[in-house]
Parts: structure tokens; sequence; C-alpha cells
């Protein structure tokens, strides 16, 4: 589908190594993006994938090693970014981390940690991203927020606050940067297969699987598929929406 | 006299009249400059300029010959 090609773009997805970001890189590259792969500290990794990308879908690639929790490193990202592409079309803004902690038990580090990587990372690749989306004359960002951001959940009051802001700031940055052609959305997955749901202990898993209307657990791909189509043309005309990716999911 | 740049990129995107007193232009002091056009400026700055500026840049950049001075720190002589 021709709305669907992303040739001559460049795109950045933040924590993309890996899970959804991983996906999301390579469907934005099997579309002819030239993606720029982003790791939190291992260049090495991020090369490698963007190795990979240009290897099965012949698309130039890019690798940044960034910390989405450190506004220093973003800032000088954005000039590396500037100096090598010139440009950006697309930011993904994937970059997240899961930390639970009940009410009463949520140390100051916790609150820090989680709100720096999933709130005050998206805003400071936003604002620099939108810098250099408005000199061509518009782009896409895509922002990752969550079920936990929309509708909340026990033991995570922090990461909830965390996901609802990053809606906030799609509202917000929507209304504000459409007069510049730059379109910002949120997709919101429910629960997807990948290193960071690994991790939740068996009984409560199943708990939220039987809470799924479809029955079982996303992919990854799934989840990138709703982002392609945000990045692209075929979303011409939306901004400001948050699109559920969550099988029918209650919580 | 050669034209100068920078004077002519803020001219051109802010609009200004024929004549300004380069000396005493500042941000907000003038109708012209305004939160809206800051940003406009900055983007057609480094546009000509071919750099980016930083967020500090950005909000540092509260007169003409603080855009110069900015401009310098990044290499150029403007
Ligand atoms: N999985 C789900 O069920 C689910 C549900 C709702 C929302 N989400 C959201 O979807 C996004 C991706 O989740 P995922 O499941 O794919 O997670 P994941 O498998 O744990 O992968 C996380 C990715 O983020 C990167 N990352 C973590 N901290 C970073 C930092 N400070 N700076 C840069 N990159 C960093 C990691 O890079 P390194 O390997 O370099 O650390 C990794 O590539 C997150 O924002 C998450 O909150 C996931």
């Amino acid at each position: 589908m021709t709305g669907l090609r992303l040739d001559g773009r460049v795109a950045l997805v933040t924590g993309s190594t890996r899970g959804i970001g991983w996906c999301t890189a390579r469907a934005l590259a099997a579309h002819g993006a030239t993606v720029i792969v982003n790791s939190r500290a291992d260049a090495e990794a991020a090369k490698a994938r963007a190795a990979e990308l240009t290897e099965a879908h012949c698309v130039p690639a890019d690798a940044l090693a960034c910390d989405a929790a450190d506004p220093e490193q973003i800032r000088e990202a954005y000039r590396r970014i500037f100096g090598t592409h010139r440009r950006l079309d697309i930011l993904v803004n994937n970059a997240g981390i899961l930390e639970d902690a009940l009410i009463g038990m949520i140390s100051d580090d916790l609150v820090e940690r989680v709100l720096r990587v999933n709130t005050f990372g998206p805003l400071h690749h936003l604002q620099a991203a939108a810098r250099l989306m408005r000199r061509h004359g518009g782009g896409a960002i895509v922002n990752l927020t969550s079920i936990i951001g929309t509708h909340g959940n026990v033991g995570q009051a922090v990461y909830g606050s965390a996901k609802a802001a990053v809606v906030g700031l799609t509202r917000s940055a929507a209304k504000e940067l459409a007069p510049h052609g730059i379109r910002v959305n949120a997709v919101a997955p429910g629960l997807i297969d990948t290193d960071m749901t690994r991790g939740i202990p068996p009984e409560r898993y199943r708990e939220l699987v039987d809470g799924i209307g479809m029955g079982r657990v996303g992919t990854p791909e799934q989840v990138a598929n709703a982002v392609l189509f945000l990045a692209g043309d075929l979303a011409a005309y939306i901004t400001g929406q948050v699109l559920g990716v969550d099988g029918g999911m209650r919580i | 006299m050669a034209v100068d740049k920078l004077q002519t990129v803020f001219s051109e995107t802010l609009g200004l009249p024929a004549e300004v007193d380069w000396s005493a232009l500042a941000y907000r002091k003038v109708p012209e400059w305004d939160s809206v056009a800051h940003m406009q400026l900055v983007g057609e700055i480094e546009e000509a300029f071919g750099v980016m500026l930083d967020t500090a840049d950005v909000l540092g950049m509260s007169s003409f010959a603080a855009a110069r001075d900015i401009l310098s720190k990044h290499g150029v002589a403007a």
C-alpha cells in the first residue's frame, strides 16, 4: 500500500535494540525508512541491529547510544542526528522501564528513575525532534504509553503516573505542533510478550491474560504495526490520539 | 557596506522596519519579536548558518547581540 511507504524519511526509535522498539525499527525499515536504532548505553548492540536492518531491507540505517534519562545525552544525540542526516521525519518515543511498588513502599529513587525514563525522556526527545521536523515542513511523533497510563492498576501508581503524563504530553504537543505539520499520537499497548512482561510472576500473569477479551497476549509486531500506521501518510489527518492495542483487555 | 547575514535573517523573519537600532534589539521589546516569532527566528538562523542550537541557546537568545554570541560559540562567524 503506497500510503505506508516511508522512503527517504529518517526515523529515530528510542530503545530499539529489543522488544516493541526493535519490531518498530524493523517495520519502519521494511517500508523504506532510514532508521536510527537506539540503545541506552550499548553502542555495539545498536550498530549490530542497524546492520541487520540494512541487510534485510536494503535501506541505510544508523545507530545511537543515548540514555533517555539524561537530557544532556539527548541534546548531544540531536546534534549528531543533525550533523549526519540534516533532518528527522519520525520519532518513536519507545524507551521505557517497568518498576512496580505498592503505595507506602514507593522510594524516592524509584519515582526518579521511572519518571526520568518514561516521562522526561519522551518530553526532551519530542522537544528536540520537533525543532528538526519543523524545518522541513513537518513530521510524525508516536509516543508509547500504556493501558496502565489510561486505566491504572494496583502496584503501578508510579508507572501509571509516568505513562498518563505521556498522554498529556501527546495531546498538548499535538495542538501546539499541528500548525507546523507535526502530528503527535500515542499507542497504548495492553499486555505484550517482551522482556518487560516476562518478569511478571506467573500467577499475576495468568490473571492479566484472563482479563484480555481475545484470551491471549499481544506480540510486539502487533504494536509495531499500529506505530507504523500512525507514523505514515495513512494517518495524515490524525493527531492527538491514543490508540489502544490491547486485544480488548480489561484492567 | 557588506550585507550582514544575521541582520538580514532577523529583518526578514521578524519583518522589521528599514531602520533598526541593532544594539538595542531585544526579545519582547519590539512587537515583532514575540515567543511565536522567536521559534521561527531560531529555525531561520539554524537554516541560514547550518547549525543546531540547544534549548539553552534558544532560551538565552534574548537580544540581537546575544544571537551573535551564541553563533560564535557554535563556531560560526555571523
Ligand atoms: N510489554 C508490554 O506489555 C508493554 C505494555 C504497555 C506499554 N509498553 C511500553 O512499550 C515500550 C517498550 O516496551 P518493551 O516491552 O518493548 O520493553 P523491553 O522489552 O523491556 O525493552 C525496552 C527497551 O527500552 C530501552 N531502554 C530502557 N531504558 C532506556 C533508557 N534509559 N534509554 C534508552 N533506552 C532505554 C531498552 O534498551 P537497552 O536494552 O539498551 O536497555 C530496550 O530496548 C515501553 O515504553 C513500555 O512502557 C509495554
